[in-house]
């Protein structure tokens, strides 16, 4: 049976150079932080990489803080930032309506347990941030923020937000955003976007699992969740994952995501899927999104079911939304879009990545008609 | 064919997967979220539906290399199953919750769920058989009469009999153990569940008291004289004989037992032991597991316990009632519970004991 996967924003196929690179450095033995001859040596090549993925995100090699994964950078920067502004006053923490859990979940633990007061900015029905209702905020509120979150791009709709206004309406108020779903899709740079912190995630990108980062601004000082050895600027301690640093690095600097083509296989893959099944809904399709991520929602059906009936038909796709239990929660993306509860829970996520080729789209196209058909009469009974 | 395995995290419905694999269906896991809140852990034999227990179905499914998700079916449970336990009590009748899980949830809602969405029938650890005869597909009692659950069966039609598949009923539980066993499968010593799975504490009267209230009421003998207080009609069973809190004796000194539940006035009825016996009993809403009886009275056996004696009777249908006369008289049968007619080892059909006498 064949077997597509386009579930590319989940995690997408490491690439043959970071693999290359991981397996190499497998054999290399040295703590990075130990002074001999063996840890100088891993140093260097980690050092070499942290310089690599600087320039790819442009920004200086020391503002690149290496994490576990995206969840733990942005853990590190909402929370630290947040702490860092109380401990001069200021406890309100900004975020948008639309965040990855990665943000929300840190945001609502700084509230139950830090006392954080946490706005959410609304989005438009485009799925785009309010930028009306961030100014206004900032205007009353400025000497409060300790911090605010906007997300690049969204992992669900794939829809663009507009950062650099953010920082604009900022003006002194640390800005941090989730690029895990932009870096290597869309132009991204840290310097030109004027943000205090933002987060990567290497296995969006071709990369390993089980690395990420935290690009932090060269003087600023924050609270740390991990203690430790200290060894990434005494904000995130624990020796460094040389192998899967490596590995990164060599993601970022390979082309093999050709932006144009899956832009092209993208809109074309929405005029299939509007051909055979007109009353689909592809969510924030006005706004300015990312070349991969298609989310579509099939009134009378429920995720769930059509994810079963995709994945017996030989498609691995998502529903983009989080699980409670297993069980598929509505998307908070969408209800902030003006979904109600129910077509929420009718949509499902399709994201291509780099080896996604117009074949795959076909065949999707081609057991559609039947999964929705099949969908609509189990959400029937 | 083309089935849905219900696997619930236990040792049965993982061997029936893996089973049903290997007799060549074409099998999808399904874990049924029946709890809108469901506990992180499995407290002893206790529950079903916990989060554990989800990861335990689809640590199996993986082994036995099958798809495996999660349906929702929280809302359905709670309207189908746990109100329905809860109105009956209140009226003064004792459910079967699993009897109404049968036929509301895994038969109805997951098997109408699973056909609509293309695929030929469910697949259960339950343990009972069911054989192609000149009726068509019969439900029968499984080999291990001690693990039988052809009781809780009994509410599936002929039409749903046709699309339920259960690998279990040749072989006995500790077969199966054995089997899970060799198959990797590490819920192989998981322990059986036994109490309602949607009472975690497995106190069912604190349960009922907290949501259908504690008010006392009397507790009266046969003729009408108070004889002691209860807490909540609710949390008696007919036939009960402890926890009366009864200081009166009677004249001769013999216990006395719950004869009758009567939720409108908040009474307990009590009396002697030879009084809770009956002869005779009658089912409504009855449903027919494969040739419907008819108003001939046949020989056969009633069962009115998952796991009670078969008792021989005659029975048959009555204008729109399921009738059973029993050879020897029984003693303590609540209304609510399932009366189970069987031919044999075949279930001829069940239905709910609205009458005694």
């Amino acid at each position: 049976m064949s077997s597509i996967y386009v579930d590319h924003a989940a995690t997408t196929p490491m690439v043959e150079a970071a693999m290359k690179a991981m397996v190499n450095q497998l054999s290399e033995l040295g703590n990075p932080s130990s002074l001999h001859s063996h840890g100088r040596a891993t140093r260097k090549t980690l050092e070499d990489a942290r310089e690599t993925i600087a320039k790819e995100v442009g920004c200086l090699p020391t503002e690149v803080i290496f994490t576990a994964s995206g969840t733990e950078a942005n853990n590190i920067a909402l929370k630290g930032l947040y702490w860092a502004g109380r401990a001069v006053g200021k406890n309100v923490v900004v975020i948008s309506a639309i965040e990855h859990h990665a943000i929300l979940d840190p945001a609502h633990w700084l509230s139950t347990h830090e006392g954080a007061e946490v706005i959410e900015i609304p989005v438009t029905q485009k799925g785009v941030i309010d930028l009306d209702f961030l100014t206004k905020l900032v205007s009353e509120r400025s000497t409060e923020i300790a911090v605010i979150s906007v997300m690049h791009a969204n992992n669900e709709t794939g829809v663009v937000q507009p950062v650099a206004e953010v920082v604009n309406i900022a003006g002194e108020i640390p800005v941090h955003t989730d690029a895990v779903q932009s870096f290597k899709k869309i132009e991204l740079s840290f310097s030109d976007l004027g943000v205090t912190a933002l987060t990567l995630s290497a296995h969006k990108i071709g990369g390993p699992l089980g690395i990420g980062a935290l690009i932090l601004r060269r003087t600023l000082e924050i609270p740390s969740l991990l203690h430790g050895g200290g060894q990434e600027r005494e904000i995130r301690s624990g020796t460094l994952n040389a192998p899967s640093i490596v590995a990164f690095a060599a993601a970022t600097k390979s082309e093999v995501y050709r932006r144009d083509e899956i832009v092209h296989l993208r809109d074309r893959f929405i005029s299939g899927v509007k051909n055979v099944l007109p009353d689909a809904i592809v969510n924030g399709i006005e706004a300015n999104r990312l070349p991969g991520i298609v989310n579509v929602t099939f009134p009378r059906t429920q995720s769930d079911t059509l994810l079963l009936l995709m994945d017996n038909a030989g498609v691995s796709c998502s529903t983009g939304s989080a699980c409670s239990a297993g069980v598929h929660e509505a998307s908070h993306v969408l209800l902030a879009m003006g979904h109600t509860t129910i077509t929420a829970q009718s949509s499902l996520r399709f994201s291509f990545g780099a080896a996604s080729t117009q074949s795959d789209c076909d065949f999707i196209l081609s057991v559609l008609p039947d999964v929705i058909a099949r969908g609509r009469a189990a959400n029937s009974v | 064919m083309k089935v849905i395995a219900a696997m619930s995290g236990g040792v049965d419905s993982a061997v029936a997967a893996a089973r049903a694999v290997e007799a060549g269906h074409e099998v999808i896991g399904v874990h049924l979220a029946l709890s809108a809140n469901p506990q992180k852990y499995r407290s002893g034999a206790r529950g079903c539906c916990t989060i554990e227990d989800s990861h335990d179905a689809r640590r199996a499914a993986d082994v036995i290399g099958i798809p495996f998700y999660i349906w929702d079916m929280a809302e359905e449970f709670h309207d189908g199953v746990v109100e329905d336990f809860l109105a009956e009590y209140a009226a003064g009748r004792t459910p079967n919750p699993c009897l109404r899980c049968n036929e509301k949830i895994k038969f109805a809602a997951v098997l109408d769920r699973a056909r609509a969405m293309g695929f030929d029938g469910v697949v259960t650890g339950h343990y009972a058989r069911t054989q192609i005869g000149p009726h068509g597909k019969t439900l029968h009692r499984a080999v291990d009469h001690s693990k039988d659950q052809s009781y809780v069966l009994s509410v599936l039609t002929r039409e749903q009999i046709d699309g339920a598949i259960f690998p279990l009923g040749d072989t006995t539980k500790v077969d199966i153990r054995a089997e899970a066993e060799s198959r990797g499968l590490a819920v192989a010593q998981k322990p059986d569940s036994h109490d309602i799975c949607f009472v975690p504490s497995g106190d069912n009267a604190g349960w009922l008291r907290d949501r259908l209230g504690s008010d006392v009421g009397p507790i009266v003998d046969q003729s009408g004289t108070k004889i002691g207080e209860h807490k909540g009609a609710y949390t008696y069973t007919i036939g009960q004989r402890k926890g009366l809190g009864l200081t009166v004796p009677t004249a001769d000194g013999s216990p006395r037992f719950v004869l009758k539940i009567e939720p409108i006035t908040n009474t307990v009825v009590v009396g002697a032991r030879e009084d809770l016996a009956i002869t005779s009993m009658r089912g409504e809403r009855p449903v027919w597991c494969g040739p419907p009886a008819s108003d001939v009275p046949q020989r056969g056996f009633v069962q009115i316990r998952a796991h009670g004696a078969a008792l021989e009777c005659t029975y048959f249908v009555d204008d729109s009632l399921l009738v059973a006369t029993l050879d020897a008289p029984l003693l303590g049968l609540a209304t609510g519970q399932a009366m189970v007619i069987y031919d044999g080892d075949r279930v001829v059909g069940s239905a709910t004991i609205c009458e005694t006498a």
